[in-house]
């Protein structure tokens, strides 16, 4: 008899993940969007990430 | 005994099955020959709109694109060019936004991702470069 109930909620768990992953998929996902815009702006306007920070082309450092 | 084993490998299983589908909803598709055929394009492009952005000449819009905001600031020689710079930059954009969609399998999100990619745009801009607030508004970064 105890065995028998892990395997039920196991299988149970399988079914909501996989229901999960195909809820999520209908979604738009916006984080993964926005990575994905950053990655390509960063690229065609040649930002380089270090530079990311220094950004801005602050003419000095305050005096 | 063995049930439990069992038991723990289905369980080290579906961890693992877990976590790739997390993973795989981590990030869009955008390694495909036409969007790095786009990106050289727009890259190339950028070449010669930097000067346009910086004299305020063109600015980013708020639905993803450029425009010429400010026809003055650009020489009478240079305003054909300027058109026609916009005109291809925009086309380029429309069609990344269209094939990122694509490439992921959802032609659907073609909208959403162009709004994304509206507010990267204005947000990696430089400082000093115009682009259209909410309300259609010019606004210098």
């Amino acid at each position: 008899m105890p065995p028998r109930f892990p395997l039920i909620g196991i299988a149970a768990w399988a079914a909501l993940m996989l229901a999960a992953c195909v809820t999520i998929n209908i979604y738009f996902p916006a984080a993964a969007a926005e990575k994905a815009a950053d990655r390509i702006i960063e690229e065609v306007w040649q930002i380089r990430k270090g530079e990311e920070g220094a950004q801005g082309d602050k003419p000095a450092a305050p005096n | 005994m063995k049930r439990s084993g069992f038991i723990r490998w289905a369980l080290i299983w579906l961890v693992l099955t877990a976590a790739d589908g997390a993973l795989a909803q981590a990030n869009l598709e955008i390694n495909t020959p036409a969007i790095a055929a786009l990106k050289a394009s727009m890259q190339q492009r950028h070449a010669q709109l930097a000067g346009f952005y910086a004299r305020g000449a063109v600015g980013l819009t708020r639905d993803g694109g450029i425009a010429l905001r400010d026809a003055s600031a650009v020489q009478l020689a240079q305003r054909q060019l300027a058109n026609s710079l916009v005109a291809a930059e925009n086309q380029d954009r429309a069609a990344l936004y269209r094939e990122i969609a694509r490439a992921n399998s959802h032609p659907e999100w073609e909208n959403d991702i162009r709004a994304t990619f509206a507010q990267r745009w204005i947000g990696n801009a430089r400082s000093g470069w115009y682009y259209q607030n909410a309300a259609g508004a010019w606004v210098r970064k």
